[in-house]
């Protein structure tokens, strides 16, 4: 049983091997010449504009916010699709009750202008 | 394709609770759409009627004993008396909060919704028999009071408050699944006892044991990670350093609230679960829960002692009453489950009462809540300061109060029980507290002024307060007319 | 399938999960970082649940039952919990918990 991740343990080995071995000859061959090029963030790319940590408009943060719950909600979609033939009008009836709550709560934050960009 | 029979639903169990959370949905898209802001106070109008509604629709189903959803939710005497209660409280936190929020510059539509919802799931609570139903209960309480005890945003204290509240609560959530996983591996249910005959639930399994033959490791380890998230949700002692923060940043009406509606309604589903599901483990979790209401008992009226802020005092008083209540939990009798309504009502009653004196104190900006600003309450505000000290009588549990019968219906639980040593913590812990409860009738009565507080009434506040005192005494004085109610809420303890 | 990886294992990787979050949510600073510790807590007993149905009792479906209604529940505190550092982070400048101290505990 534990025999058959034999080969993984060879590879986790093998890679972690080769990952060491390069870094290691590499910077103890290698030739040490840094030039102002070399330093820069991305080598050949574009030269950086500002600080990486920037504050972020809250309108962001509501967005996400209403993101996580509506996407967690629709998971309830899932189980139900996959036997909705099978459940019939009593599943629908069900579901639909589940589905109104939830418009109820997307009017609710539509009219409170959550949705709002400006 | 094979149909999938859906088991037929009783609609008739959850009539009380559908009532609840429609009105509430609804009563979130009228609040947007039709009230226009500064006329909040219509909403929570509407509010209360959906409450005194959801009451009324519950009160043909008296006497009944069924179940639904599969046995998920079950509706007897003990799930309706619960039911009132809160629903009880939940009208009288949005009375008294009527004035007090367009007062405080905070007045939001959504507030009473949000409370709505709450008693909703404090119902949830009372009426479930499943731990997924429990689970979802207590999460769908914890996370509307966290957004109520932030509600006095951009108030500081307030949000912070609600951060802590937060925190502490998504953590002891955390403990709360992670045991239920491990009582689930082990009994492969999470049914705390069958409602149909071939049901598989956990008190069946702990039938079925010899317990020399079986290792229960599982189980209890899983019943103890649950116990410590009761014991956050209550705010029983190890686990109580938050109460007095969260207390006393909230905004009082929410202070009210959940300091009555949290701690019975997750008693409450502590004492299904250990009556009905884990009676026969009783040996195993008795001394624990002994232990912890003795502490609980001790430190929750000793650290009321030391304070001069009387919220933060009725902050650390509500952690000794939790001990109080938690006397009626774990006798596992059917004195037991009374005590524990009675005292539940009375004590609601008599804190809401409590808090609504304050907030009659509170004045936009500043609280008056220090015991020097109750000093002479007497010669301002006559009918405050009875009020206030009918209610400190009745936490004290002083007769002729509903505090005091409560006290002795559960310290009689205790005692034969088995638990008459805790029965005596109990009694020693109540002179204990009659001290510092007495210290703020003393001030009111028999000082001078110290500093100029203009209490406030306003008829809300005065409504409020008058049920509330109405209710303590007339419950003190004649207690048979609550106890016979309370008596026929049997439950299946004995079963 | 189920008797390559023993349950036990399965258990073990939930166990060091929880205490990974448990650890997170006592010892980290920042808010969001304990906001995070408190979703692992969640995610070790939803891994839990999963597994406990899968190898105990796969005949009914309670474990994923509740995985689901655990994901759901995590997903409203999370939302919660950020709009509530957001206030804070508007009044105080900051998202260090010992930072945010008023109220004296």
């Amino acid at each position: 049983m534990l025999t058959d991740f034999l080969p993984i343990l060879v590879l986790f080995l093998v890679a972690a091997f080769i990952a060491v071995f390069v870094i290691v000859v590499s910077s103890l061959l290698g030739p040490r010449k840094s030039t102002a090029r070399k330093l820069a963030p991305y080598e050949s790319g574009m030269e950086p504009i500002g600080p990486a940590i920037t504050r972020i408009p809250v309108k962001f943060y509501v967005v996400a916010m209403l993101f996580i719950v509506f996407d967690i909600e629709v998971v309830f979609f899932f189980p139900y699709a996959l036997v909705f033939r099978e459940l019939g009008v009593p599943g629908l009836i069900g579901f639909g009750v589940f589905f109104l709550v939830l418009i109820a709560g997307f009017i609710y934050e539509w009219k409170k202008g959550a949705l709002k960009w400006e | 394709m094979e149909q999938i029979q859906i088991p037929p639903v009783d609609l008739a169990v959850v009539a009380p609770l559908i009532t609840v959370v429609g009105w509430a949905i609804v009563l979130l898209l009228v609040d947007v759409f039709f009230v226009p802001a500064g006329q909040k106070r219509i909403t929570g109008y509407l509010g209360i009627a959906g409450l005194v509604m959801a009451g009324a629709v519950a009160a043909p189903l008296w006497g009944s004993d069924s179940s639904t959803f599969g046995g998920m939710l079950v509706l007897d005497n003990f799930a309706l008396a619960l039911t009132w209660i809160f629903l009880l409280i939940g009208a009288i936190s949005m009375v008294i909060a009527l004035d007090y929020l367009p007062r405080q510059g905070i007045e939001q539509g959504e507030f009473y919704p949000l409370i709505m919802f709450a008693v909703s799931a404090m119902m949830l609570l009372g009426q479930s028999a499943n731990l997924i139903v429990m689970f979802l209960g207590i999460e769908l309480l914890s996370i509307t009071l966290y957004i109520l005890t932030g509600f006095a945003y951009p108030r500081l204290s307030s949000e912070e408050a609600a951060m802590k509240y937060l925190l502490l609560g998504a953590f002891a959530a955390g403990f709360f699944v992670y045991g239920i996983a491990l009582i689930y591996g082990q009994t492969g249910t999470v049914q705390l006892f069958s409602t149909a005959p071939g049901q598989e639930s956990l008190a069946e399994y702990l039938g079925r044991q010899t317990f020399a033959a079986v290792d229960l490791t599982l189980l209890l380890v899983g019943s103890g990670l649950v116990l410590v998230a009761f014991g956050f949700k209550v705010a029983l002692v190890p686990f109580h350093m938050w109460t007095p923060d969260v207390y006393e940043g909230a905004p009082t009406p929410v202070t009210a609230f959940m300091s009555v509606g949290t701690k019975g309604a997750a008693l409450a589903a502590l004492l299904r679960l250990l009556d009905m599901a884990l009676p026969s483990l009783q040996p195993i979790w008795l001394p624990v829960l002994a232990t912890l209401a003795a502490v609980t008992m001790l430190l929750g009226n000793l650290g009321a002692i030391a304070q001069s802020n009387v919220k933060r005092m009725l902050a650390y008083s509500s952690i000794g009453h939790a001990g109080y209540l938690l006397l009626g939990v774990m006798t596992v009798s059917e004195r037991g489950v009374q005590g524990f309504l009675f005292y539940l009502l009375a004590y609601s009653l008599t804190n809401l009462g409590a808090f609504a004196v304050l907030i009659a104190l509170e004045q936009r900006g500043e609280a008056a809540w220090s015991l020097d600003d109750f000093a002479g309450l007497w010669q301002r505000q006559p009918f405050l300061a009875l009020a206030m000290a009918v209610f400190m009588l009745s936490l004290a549990g002083v007769p002729p109060t509903a505090g005091f019968v409560g006290k002795f219906y559960v310290f009689m639980a205790a005692w034969e029980g088995g638990l008459g040593w805790l029965a005596l913590v109990g009694m020693l812990t109540s002179a204990i507290a009659a001290f510092f409860y007495l210290r703020v009738i003393a001030r009111m009565f028999m000082q001078e002024p110290v500093r100029d507080v203009q209490p406030q009434l306003f008829r809300g506040l005065t409504l409020g307060i008058s049920i509330a005192a109405a209710g303590t005494l007339i419950f003190g004085i004649l207690p048979t007319l609550l106890i016979n109610v309370v008596q026929q809420t049997a439950l299946a303890v004995g079963r | 399938m189920t008797d390559a990886v023993p349950l036990s294992w399965v258990l073990g990787l939930s166990g060091a999960l929880f205490c990974i979050g448990l650890f997170a949510a006592l010892a980290r600073r920042n808010l969001v970082g304990v906001l995070m510790g408190v979703e692992l807590m969640l995610n070790a007993a939803i891994i839990n649940m999963v597994a406990f149905w899968r190898y105990l009792e796969p005949r009914f479906i309670t474990g994923q039952n509740f995985a689901i209604f655990i994901i759901a529940v995590a997903a409203a505190e999370a939302a919660v919990g950020l709009a509530m550092i957001i206030a804070i982070y508007r009044n105080w400048q900051t998202v260090k918990a010992d930072e945010v101290d008023s109220l004296k505990g």
